[in-house]
């Protein structure tokens, strides 16, 4: 079965730039133009050092586009293979693993605008560094950048009950990708990507603010990849969040698994 | 050791789309399940009180309307359903086919076709690898397998589809009524692989409406009705209360020569006659 969601994966990535002569190099390309594309304008738009401000949106993009990806094709995993569900025996996490694996690929594919981030800002990221306006040091790249490996796997943990859970409830209930699909948008504004807590946080009287922000869970999962990615510190706060929530996300999914795993295929 | 045991088993479909108040005079038809409209979503009782027994070595025909619920059953039995009431218990690895084209990509070479297809019966890459000769030269597509499916004639996907299923090992065969649906002139040349592969496998189960074909691979019969088990026991018997008169009669001398020529299990069941 390994076999079986590990090839569907792989294949779902080929197929989508089949007989185009570059290929899924296209993923790379148009989410680097994006992401270069936002990181100059809020860079300018705040007042930022390219420098420091340009990789930060740039990694919280592609970060946030992994965790995006995760809840909103997992959400949909049983909706989109229910040929196979219909035809085949096979347990639901084939479908749940050939999501979250697809989403990998992507992130894997993505990783390369980050390898050409960091060679051209290397410089300015390597040594301590602040944000323009902001109180908070960031120690810079160094050995604890290599945080960003289990983050990256962490992440793609809970992407596997994300996938579980909501994809066992949006089955159920075809409202639900409905309105995570309208909330997403919204909750990528909310989520600092393009815009910094360093900076906006360290003004004056906006300490109940701050508190609201922290109840962000994907503030913790952006981060606890993001901030070894580019050398910022990241709260023990964040890895405390994301550790919680993956063992009572995975909690909730093994509880649904085992009450409704053999309703999906009625309800497909 | 393979077995499939179904006790006491219902599969309820709720309709969640459907409008209430269009189904609030029960239907019940002769086509279909039985539809309840007490809950508040209406449930479509396709399969009602199965009991079904199978161990290595039972080949069993599967007849009855449209909409009797033979897929259903198949589905149960394959383990894709788990019934709603009662229970069931598959051993064995499953090869399930309802669709000879599940899985196929028209982008991708014949050849990663055929692996992806195994993998989907249950094979691993490397017993499929083992197999693509064997394929090759069966579908006599030859040097077509390096290009894309979607440059293949229907028949051409056909032979491919039936080269791969009857060139795994299935402990547990469950074959649909669609494979009977295809070209006859090359079922032909694929009955004896099909035959063969029925020897192979330790449980068939096989839905058909073509008398000839469940003779050839099955040896008992299982008759639905409205989602019921109507009838259940000898081919020949269940056939016969199915049909309303005895299958033999219209055959061909020929074609029961065939058929009781295929497989030693068989010649029992002519033997019989």
């Amino acid at each position: 079965m390994r076999q079986l969601w590990a090839h569907l994966g792989w294949q779902d990535i080929k197929q989508r730039y089949r007989r185009s002569v570059i290929g899924p190099l296209w993923i790379t390309i148009s989410m680097g133009v994006t992401a270069v594309g936002l990181g100059v304008l809020y860079a300018v738009l705040f007042d930022q050092k390219i420098a420091t401000y340009l990789p930060y949106v740039v990694v919280g993009f592609i970060v946030w586009n992994f965790i995006n990806g995760c809840l909103i094709e997992g959400m949909d995993t049983f909706i989109a293979n229910e040929g196979m569900i219909k035809q085949m025996p096979a347990p639901l996490s084939v479908y749940v693993l050939r999501t979250v694996w697809r989403q990998v690929l992507m992130l894997a594919h993505n990783i390369v605008i980050y390898v050409v981030i960091l060679a051209v800002f290397f410089r300015a990221l390597s040594v301590p560094y602040t944000l323009q306006g902001a109180s908070i040091l960031h120690p810079g790249l160094g050995w604890s950048s290599l945080l960003a490996i289990p983050a990256a796997v962490l992440i793609a943990i809970n992407g596997v009950w994300v996938a579980l859970l909501f994809g066992i409830i949006s089955t159920r209930f075809r409202d639900i990708p409905q309105v995570i699909n309208s909330l997403i948008q919204l909750l990528f504004y909310m989520t600092p990507i393009i815009w910094s807590p360093d900076t906006f946080f360290s003004k004056p009287g906006r300490g109940l603010a701050q508190l609201v922000f922290q109840l962000n869970p994907l503030y913790h999962f952006v981060q606890i990849m993001r901030g070894p990615m580019i050398g910022q510190q990241v709260s023990w706060l964040s890895w405390a969040v994301v550790g919680g929530i993956t063992i009572v996300g995975w909690a909730l999914a093994l509880l649904a698994m085992r009450n409704y795993r053999a309703r999906v295929s009625y309800w497909v | 050791m393979v077995s499939v045991d179904v006790w006491n088993a219902f599969v309820d479909f709720p309709i969640f789309d459907a409008k209430t108040r269009s189904l609030k005079k029960q239907v019940l038809g002769k086509v279909g399940g039985k539809i309840a409209t007490e809950a508040r979503v209406p449930i479509i009782e396709a399969l009602h009180d199965i009991s079904v027994s199978l161990k290595d070595g039972d080949r069993v025909g599967l007849v009855g309307h449209n909409g009797a619920g033979k897929s259903t059953l198949l589905r149960l039995l394959s383990g894709i359903y788990e019934p709603t009431r009662g229970s069931s218990r598959v051993v064995g690895r499953v090869a399930p086919v309802f669709d000879l084209g599940i899985g196929m990509d028209p982008e991708i070479s014949g050849m990663e076709n055929i692996i992806i297809r195994g993998l989907f019966l249950g094979m691993t890459r490397k017993q499929m690898e083992s197999r693509l000769d064997d394929i090759a030269e069966f579908t006599e597509l030859g040097d077509y397998l390096q290009m894309p499916l979607r440059t293949y004639s229907t028949g051409m996907r056909v032979r491919l589809a039936l080269g791969v299923v009857t060139s795994i090992d299935p402990e547990i065969l469950i074959l649909d009524e669609g494979i009977g649906a295809v070209d006859a002139a090359f079922l032909e040349k694929a009955r004896s692989r099909l035959v063969d592969l029925v020897r192979r496998s330790g449980i068939l189960v096989f839905a058909s409406h073509s008398d000839e074909f469940l003779f050839e691979l099955c040896n008992s019969g299982i008759w639905m009705d409205e989602g019921k088990i109507r009838q259940q026991g000898s081919l020949r018997e269940v056939l016969t209360g199915y049909k309303g008169k005895d299958p033999f009669e219209g055959m061909s001398q020929e074609t029961i020569d065939r058929i009781s020529g295929g497989a030693p299990e068989l010649a029992r069941v002519s033997g019989e006659l």
